[in-house]
């Protein structure tokens, strides 16, 4: 459904996705795993097309995104939606304007019948009674579930979501994960997720990938992963101080450093 | 360290000419979508209100002082010479066709164009223009056009305003404090204030809404993604939208000469 072909992002001499060659295939989760700065971010970014690669493509379908029309990519975005790391409702409206946006933008629907729909998605995340609350008196996981059905109010082909589980509690964690697992199999979505919770990654995923370094260092099925013998994969699903990937980021000897500073 | 220095002033020259063009291309591909579907006019009716009605009562407070002021200034200067009864002419050209718009201008980038910078700002560091993005609606149709709109067509409306209270201030600070003669003021003022004196305030309005318009949204748009970046966004706003300002106004000020 999505595929790169030798990404590359660089941010000035940072290269933040090193040729990257992945595939999001339909009706699946998807699970992009990786460290802080391993860039997931940046990788979901160039899926949805919010950013721009420096070298490479991102293909959704047979369509290239950075070479579409602006108009035609507004199409697409039709297709998709997106469940933002800090949820970015827009904070002038309540919950239900918010669920409700995409629908009052881009479709002449009766507002009874956008009213229906939005009950629908809000019963579906748990949030259905919380129509006139604002973004500002909503919890972090309030926030991510009506993100979430906001995302799908327009029934997108795929859905992208950004660290859906950080900064929430256990619990909400835990009833984020199961929305996003159940909500695509029901619906036969397909998801795309970007996260560093080892846990939450493997119980939903169908398909993982592991980045380090802007480079895909493991990909398969969760349970192919979990039981991958490659020390990387090891390390970072065991959550391990030592190993391949260094707890240090710098490119210079720590000495080297010291000595150059001038006392 | 001399070349040293040249290097620097080039770049910043160079960062200049640069920051110039982005804001032309921004405000430009904002622009274009004003005649262009989805018609955004129900935003533009809700930022002109916004702005209108949040800044009047600090646009209606400046003209009163400023009226009073120059009435006081006036009088003392024009008593030197035996001309009192200019006051009123005097009071009134001063207001209408400079300090109305530039000092409308300004208090709307203090109290207006710093808060669009900030609003937007806000939506950058919070992923809501990502998030507009993401749900195919163009940021620059739905939240910068609008804004750049509401100050077009706000300054000329608030600017009128801050005239009417400023003469009305300078009449009772003249003719009630200073005893000028009220008909000598009045006739005055209604003999020299020509409608080409009314156009050329309204003129300056027009261009000062712009361009309040367009570096507020600019800067806010522009804004470094972080609450640091969103802060010198805001600052930055108001420093460069007010000097721009009077530096339009002295170009408009010798063109209406």
């Amino acid at each position: 459904m999505i595929r790169t072909e030798g990404l590359v992002r660089q941010f000035g001499d940072v290269v933040a996705l090193d040729h990257t060659n992945i595939e999001i295939k339909k009706d699946q989760v998807t699970v992009i795993l990786g460290g802080s700065g391993s860039g997931k971010t940046t990788l979901l970014r160039m899926l949805s097309a919010l950013d721009a690669p420096t070298h490479g493509s991102v293909w959704f379908g047979d369509e290239d995104l950075a070479q579409l029309s602006s108009k035609r990519l507004y199409e697409l975005r039709g297709k998709m939606g997106m469940v933002f790391q800090y949820s970015a409702l827009l904070n002038s409206l309540n919950v239900y304007d918010n669920v409700a946006f995409p629908l009052h933008e881009h479709s002449d629907l009766d507002e009874s019948v956008i009213q229906t729909m939005v009950q629908m998605k809000l019963e579906q995340v748990g949030m259905r009674g919380f129509e006139q609350l604002m973004p500002s008196e909503l919890s972090g996981g309030m926030a991510k579930r009506v993100a979430f059905a906001r995302a799908m109010i327009a029934d997108p082909d795929v859905v992208f979501f950004d660290e859906p589980t950080s900064g929430l509690d256990p619990i909400s964690a835990g009833i984020v994960t199961t929305l996003i697992h159940d909500i695509t199999k029901k619906t036969h979505m397909t998801s795309v997720v970007v996260t560093h919770d080892v846990h939450a990654a493997l119980e939903i995923a169908d398909h993982v990938i592991l980045l380090w370094q802007g480079k895909v260092i493991a990909e398969g099925q969760a349970d192919a992963i979990a039981q991958s013998e490659d020390p990387r994969v090891v390390q970072f699903i065991q959550g391990r101080p030592d190993g391949p990937i260094p707890f240090s980021r710098s490119k210079t000897p720590y000495h080297e450093d010291l000595l150059r500073v001038r006392l | 360290m001399i070349v040293n220095l040249f290097g620097r002033i080039g770049r910043s020259t160079l960062q200049m000419i640069a920051k110039l063009g982005d804001v032309t291309l921004l405000s430009s591909r904002s622009l274009a979508f004003a005649g262009k579907s989805p018609w955004q006019g129900e935003h533009y009716v809700r930022q002109i209100y916004a702005l209108g009605v949040g800044s009047f009562v600090i646009i209606a407070i400046t003209g009163a002082f400023t009226g009073m002021v120059l009435a006081l200034q006036g009088y003392y200067t024009l008593a030197k010479f035996g001309s009192e009864s200019l006051l009123g002419s005097a009071v009134a050209l001063s207001i209408i066709r400079e300090l109305g718009p530039v000092l409308g201008a300004l208090m709307l980038i203090g109290r207006a164009g710093s808060s669009i910078t900030a609003e937007i700002g806000i939506m950058r560091v919070t992923g809501q223009l990502d998030a507009l993005e993401m749900m195919a609606v163009n940021p620059l149709a739905r939240i910068v056009l609008p804004r750049i709109m509401a100050t077009l067509i706000a300054l000329p409306l608030l600017v009128t305003l801050f005239d009417l209270i400023g003469l009305a201030a300078g009449y009772v600070v003249g003719v009630d404090l200073l005893g000028v003669n009220a008909g000598a003021y009045v006739g005055e003022t209604v003999a020299k204030v020509l409608p080409e004196d009314l156009y050329a305030g309204w003129v300056k309005a027009i261009a000062f809404g712009f361009i309040v318009g367009v570096i507020c949204t600019y800067m806010g748009y522009r804004a470094e993604p972080t609450t640091e970046g969103v802060a010198k966004a805001t600052t930055q706003a108001v420093v460069a939208g007010s000097i721009s300002v009077l530096a339009v106004d002295y170009i408009l000020t010798s063109f209406f000469l």
